[in-house]
This record gives structure tokens, sequence and C-alpha cells, in this order.
């Protein structure tokens, strides 16, 4: 009986998925498809290889996570946050490597969603989640820069044009992508007169052909893999950080659940499968799933529409994609940077505990340094770790009282003994009170390492040293919250016993 | 204490649902649970903005409205929700019932009724929704969907509600038929109904044997039992005998079958639901 109940949600499931929303998502997936044209060629170019790696990528991507995916609705393709990752790797070594990389990568992915290492994204605090995406749009932007320096001004009133049809056609009319009309009326202007500017063109090969399978062309040796290993890892990363986060949005967004793992999962498949047709590695877009979302787009086929239309166009208009002139590119992603930048999180810097704003800030420096998203998060994620420590261990207080006789003191302790606030419960005795008897009572405090042990044995050593017979009550009871070696959170009434009330 | 899960949607079926909530609750004096959900959000309802350009805090301002606008739509449904609650509630209490609980949520009707199920001994749901179509004698989507999920008898509410006079049992000898049978002789709803116990097909010695076994297991309970088999398909010749003898309800075992195969030959219970005008309870 459980068999066909669970066979009949599942069908029902899989119908609601992917054809709950056949019209809406398929209008979605062409507005996504259009925005992906441009994005894709620009992270191509980020990345250093021809837009053709990108654009083979972005539809291999999407396809295949609309199907394997866990997160229905969430647009993936080639990303920003993981071109920037391979400049290097494909200066130094070439495509090939960036290909295997791409592979080694899915690979990883699919053992990091085994291993459920999604449930370490609770370590990511909102704060490292800003300074992610504002780092994530300050990246982006610094990408246009070399086509912003030192260009004739003819680019630069282009550019300007680019961003005026884009921001103010929406007040007019909201039933045409605005960079579509961007990228067509620059396209025609630059060759209606007849413009001396860069174009896609100039910046490598366009794909002509439908992808086909192959065999990254590098020596299968332990060599090879020290090189590519650091950036499969950090590719790896940044992918399953940016997809679980964009997942998140999606989820708050469209008010239902994803499943993280079966998304890790998901995006080791694309990735791996995307690398051996040519492709480079990508992840979950923030961007374009907040537009698909925006255009209507929810279920499984919005994201399998987006990258079969996209494979559609760029083999059927691919002649006149190479025409585009890079001004109208720039204009899309300065749009993209400034669409992905939280604003807000400026203006919560007043208002918000300093300890986040230095979390967020930190994030994004490190990024912007490193050019490294995952250093950038592990910076904050240990930041936020560290203020989160200090603050707990304020929650901390020793009491004593000296009994009629002057012989004997009782310290009552109370709070958080750990390794942040060890130091302060040793400095809260006075070991040159000469007493009898000293009376520690713990049964209020929460013993939880190995540091606030070995500070309890130091008190007590010390009074001994003095003089005085030393007594710890209540011990037991504070060392059950130990909790990793005792577990008793399996147990019932756990948390009351754990706050000792 | 018994208890019934009675499912309500606002549609026509609803007042014979409770209707015959309150015939099953005075009979074997249990508690009603009236539960109405308000299901799923409706996927698309953004207006179309396909400029498919990015705003500053584009996330933002596009949560704010699409929480706005649900909002909206989440007050009109609650408002309705709790309208056909207190009617639904008031035609009980006029029928005399009085332990009845309203409970209106949000989400999907199976996730729902699959919660709550676990203290109810019956859930009563009308033959069709609020979105079905009559003139085709199509049953609701939501019926079957229940069906499959619960593990509860199903009471199916016929449009409108007549007293049982007599009440037949589909009997295939099938383990969900067997359940049927068991859970009836130990019930509180039937005693003193007459009982016709059917099996259809070619007779032979084995569906003999069975059958008897069943009649006299209901006749021990102090049932009024006639068996008898009738050549023929299921439905046609269950049917057929219901609109002959005027059977007031009809007992069966439903969906033995996977989804795949209900899919390719269809399913005999959904048959009998959609041809007997009768209400239908169902085990699983």
């Amino acid at each position: 009986m459980t068999r066909f109940s669970l066979s009949h949600d599942t069908l029902g499931q899989l119908r609601r998925d992917w054809l709950g929303n056949i019209r809406g998502d398929i209008l979605a997936g062409l507005v996504v498809a259009l925005a992906l044209i441009p994005e894709a060629i620009a992270f191509s170019i980020i990345a250093g290889v021809d837009p053709k790696i990108g654009l083979y990528a972005s539809f291999s991507i999407a396809v295949i996570i609309a199907i394997v995916g866990g997160r229905p609705g969430m647009i993936s393709a080639a990303t920003a946050a993981t071109a920037v990752l391979m400049v290097t790797l494909v200066k130094q070594h070439g495509l090939e490597y960036l290909l295997a990389a791409t592979v080694l990568a899915g690979l990883l992915q699919i053992g990091a969603g085994i291993l459920r290492l999604n449930y370490v994204m609770r370590f990511v605090s909102r704060s490292v989640m800003t300074g992610f995406v504002n780092a994530l749009a300050i990246l982006i932007f610094l990408a246009q820069l070399p086509e912003l320096i030192g260009v004739p001004w003819l680019t630069y009133a282009m550019v300007a044009a680019g961003l005026a049809i884009i921001y103010l056609l929406p007040r007019v009319t909201r039933i045409v992508p605005s960079p579509l009309v961007c990228i067509i009326v620059l396209t025609a202007l630059a060759i209606g007169l007849g413009l001396d500017v860069r174009t896609v063109g100039d910046m490598g090969e366009l794909p002509s052909t439908l992808p086909v399978f192959l065999i990254p062309d590098i020596p299968l040796t332990l060599e090879t893999l020290q090189i590519i290993l650091p950036y499969s890892a950090g590719v790896a990363a940044v992918g399953l950080l940016e997809s679980l986060m964009t997942a998140s949005i999606v989820d708050e967004l469209t008010d239902t659940k994803s499943n993280k793992r079966r998304e890790c999962i998901g995006q080791g498949i694309a990735n791996t499968a995307t690398g051996f047709i040519g492709g480079m590695a990508g992840c979950a877009m923030i961007g374009q799933s907040i537009i698909n979302v925006k255009s209507g787009g929810r279920g499984r086929l919005s994201t399998l529409s987006a990258g079969l239309l996209l494979l559609f166009m760029i083999i059927v208009v691919g002649d006149w994609v190479k025409q585009i002139p890079m001004a109208a590119l720039v204009a899309i992603m300065i749009m993209v940077a400034i669409g992905t930048f939280s604003w807000a999180s400026i203006r919560n810097l007043k208002t918000q505990p300093r300890e986040s704003g230095i979390v967020m800030l930190a994030t994004v420096a490190v990024v912007v340094a490193t050019h490294n998203l995952a250093i950038g998060v592990l910076t904050g994620v240990l930041l936020s770790g560290i203020f989160f420590a200090w603050k707990v261990a304020q929650i901390f207080r020793v009491t004593s009282t000296l009994s009629e006789d002057g012989t004997a003191r009782t310290y009552v302790v109370e709070g958080q003994v750990f390794f942040a606030s060890a130091d302060e419960f040793t400095a809260s005795f006075d070991f040159n009170e000469a007493l009898e008897k000293v009376t520690i009572d713990l049964g209020r405090a929460h013993v939880w390492d190995i540091s606030s042990v070995a500070a309890v044995d130091t008190v007590v050593l010390k009074f001994r040293r003095e003089g005085a017979e030393v007594e710890l009550i209540g011990l037991n009871k504070a060392s059950e919250t130990i909790v990793d070696r005792l577990g008793i959170h399996d147990k019932p009434g756990a948390l009351e016993r754990l706050t000792g009330h | 204490m018994t208890k019934l899960l009675v499912l309500i949607d606002g549609s026509v079926y609803t007042q014979s649902v409770c209707d015959h909530a309150a015939w099953v609750a005075e009979r074997t004096d249990a508690t009603i649970d009236l539960l109405h959900v308000l299901g799923r959000r409706a996927v698309s309802s953004v207006p179309a903005d396909l400029s498919g350009n990015l705003d500053a805090d584009a996330r933002d301002t596009l949560l704010e409205e699409l929480v706005s606008m649900d909002e909206q739509q989440a007050k009109l449904a609650q408002k309705r929700g709790r309208l056909i609650l207190e009617q639904a509630k008031a035609r009980l209490t006029d029928a005399g019932i009085t332990a009845v609980t309203t409970r209106l949520r949000n989400g999907d009707l199976l996730e729902t009724v699959q919660e709550f199920e676990a203290e109810a001994n019956l859930i009563m749901i009308g033959k069709r929704g609020e979105a079905a179509d009559f003139a085709s004698l199509h049953l609701g989507s939501n019926l079957e969907r229940v069906v499959r999920a619960s593990h509860k008898p199903v009471l199916v509410a016929s449009r409108a509600f007549k007293p049982v006079g007599s009440f037949l049992i589909a009997y295939d000898g099938g383990p969900s038929a067997d359940k049927a049978v068991d859970h009836i002789a130990g019930g509180h709803l039937f005693p003193g109904i007459p009982c016709r116990l059917l099996m259809t097909g070619n007779p032979n010695d084995a569906m003999r044997a069975k059958l008897d076994a069943a009649a006299a297991k209901l006749r021990t309970a102090g049932y009024d039992v006639t068996a008898g088999i009738v050549p023929g398909q299921p439905d046609a010749a269950i049917a057929e005998t219901v609109e002959k003898e005027g059977i007031g309800l009809l007992v069966m075992g439903a969906y033995g079958h996977s989804r795949i195969r209900t899919l390719i030959i269809g399913s005999t219970t959904t048959e009998m639901v959609r041809s007997c005008r009768i209400p239908v309870m169902l085990f699983r």
C-alpha cells in the first residue's frame, strides 16, 4: 500500500513540477534564454575562453539541472562566480585543463551531495551571504573595466544608451525584454552607421553546430590532478554555495520547498556532463533565477525551455550574434552587477549590529582581493564563528559568599564555560584568600569543552596548594553539557536539562 | 471514541457530505472534525513582467510584490473557508450533532489529510469537488488522491443524502475486502441494516467457501446477510444489483492496482464510484 501511495505521490509531484504552469514556464524560459546569451558570452570572456564554451555550458547545465536539480524554477548556467576562478588555469594550462577541471568539480559536487554537505550551509550566516552577492556584483563589474578603460568615447556613448534602454524601457512596456531591445538597437546602430567598435565576434569563436561528446585531451597523471584539483575544489565549493543560496532565494520568493541535497548532486551531474561536451563549469544564477520568477516561471519546464531555446537561438542567429557590439554586452553586465548587489545592505550597515557589518565587509574585501569567492566565504564564516563565541562567552558570571566564621567560601558559577570564557573563569577565583574549605557550585554552568574542563582542574589544584579543601557541586550536571560525547540532545527533555532551570 | 474527518470544499456536495456525516455520527456517537484545506497558491499569480531586467534590490522588491499579492488572495480564501466551515457546522448542529470542531488549514490536501487521519476512524469526502465537470460525470481529482494516500476507510458521499435502508458489500476475497468485512463486523455504523454480500464472476468452490466464511463472520456479529454470486464483469454486475435492489450504500475494497496499471486499463473502483449513484465506502 505504501508503495502505491508513494508512486502516486511522486507522479503527482513530477506532474506539478513539469506541467503545473506550462504557459508561464515557457514564456519565462524564453525571456531567460534571451538574457542568458549575453551573460554566457560575457562570462566566457571573463574566463578567457571562446564564447562558445560558455554558451554550450549554459545550454547543457540548464537542460540537465531542469531534470536532475532539486529546486524547480531555478536557472543554472555558466556563471561569473565560477568563471573568475578559472582564469589562471586557462592562462597557464589551456582549455583542455579547464574541461577536465569542470568534470572533476562535478564529481566533487556529487560527492558533497552524497555526504550531505548541504547541511554545512547552516554555518553560512546571512551576513556572509550578503557579502557573497555583493562581492559577486563587484567582480562582475570589475570584469567589465577592460572594455571601459582606454576606449574611444563612442563606447561610453553606446554603453550609456544601452543602460538607458535597459532601465527606461520597462517603464513604457513590460512585454519585451529590455536587454534584448538594448542588444538589437545597439547592433543595428553599429551596423547601420558602420561604427568601428569591438564586437562579440572579435572575442573568439561562436558555436555553429550542436555540441558533441569529447574527452578532455589531457594526460591522466597525478601531476594533472595536482594542477586541476585546487581549481576544481574551488569551483565545486563556490558552485554549491551560490546554488544553495539561490535555491533559498527561490524558495522564499515562491514560498515552496526545495531538496537541497538533490540540488548538490544535480549540480555535480550537470557539471560533469558539461565538461564532456566542451563547456565550462557553472552553477545556479541569482539574477537569472529572479528574472525567471519575475517573468512567471515556476516549474522545471522553465529551466528546460531556457536551455533549449538558448541553443536554438544561438545556432539559428549565430551570424548576427557575432555582430553584437561589446558595448551592449557591457551595459547588460552593468545591469546584472547593479541587480545582484544588495544595496539595502549598505543602508543596514548603520542599523545592524557592528559584527554583522564587519563580517559582510570582510567577505567582500577578501573576495575582491583574491578573486575567489570560496576564500571570502570561509573568512566570513570564521569571523562570524569568532564573533558568536565572543558574544556567548559574555553570558558568564561567578558569584561567591563567605561563611560566617570566615573559613569557607562558596563560588557559584553560572553560564557558558568554554574555550573563549575559560580564562575569565580561572580569573574569577581569589586564590590569595586563606580558606579552609572552598565549594564550587557548577550546577548552573555549562561546561562545553576540554578547555573548560582543564580550567576547572587548574582552579581545584591551585586552591589545594593554598591549603584549602575543595568540593565541586553539580559537576556531573554541568559536564552533561559536553554534548558531543553524551548526545543528550536525543533524549526527551534534553533542552530543559541543558538550560538547567 | 469514534472520530470522523470530514473534508469539505464549498461545492454542492458539501451539504450532502455534512448530512452523511450527521448520519454516521448519530449511529456511532462520533465526534466530527470538519476540515477545509485552502490548497496551494496559484503558481502564476504575478502579472506578466517580461522585461527581463534586474533593478537595484530586485529580489527584495519582487518578494514584496509577490507577498502582497498572495496576501490579498490568501485573506479572501481564508474568509471564504471560514464561511464554508461555519455553514457546515450550522448544518450539523441543526441535525443535532454537537461534537463538531472546525479546522482551516493551508497547504496540500494530501499532506493535511495524512497529518490528521491518524486520530480519525473514518474519512468523508464528496464524489466531486468544486472544479469537477458534472456533465461528464467525472469524479473529483482529489477523491482518488485521498483514497490512495489514506490508511483509513473513506466514505464517499453522493450528491444528496438518502437514509440507508440496505448496504451491499462488493466482495472479491481480496485483503482489502476482508478488511472491510472485519471492520463492519466489529463496527457500530451498520448494525440493524440489512446486508447484501455480493461476489461477481463464474461461481466455483473456492469462491463459495470464501463467501460463506465472510457471511458467517457477519452473521455472528448479528447482521442479516443475503449472500450471493452473480456472473459478469464486476462493475456492470454490481451497478445492476445496486439499481435493481435499491441498495442505499456500497462497501468495497479500493484501488488494488498500481497507478501505472490504472493509467492504461482504468480502475474498477473509479468506474464503480462513478456509475453507482449512492454513497460508497472504500477500504484499502
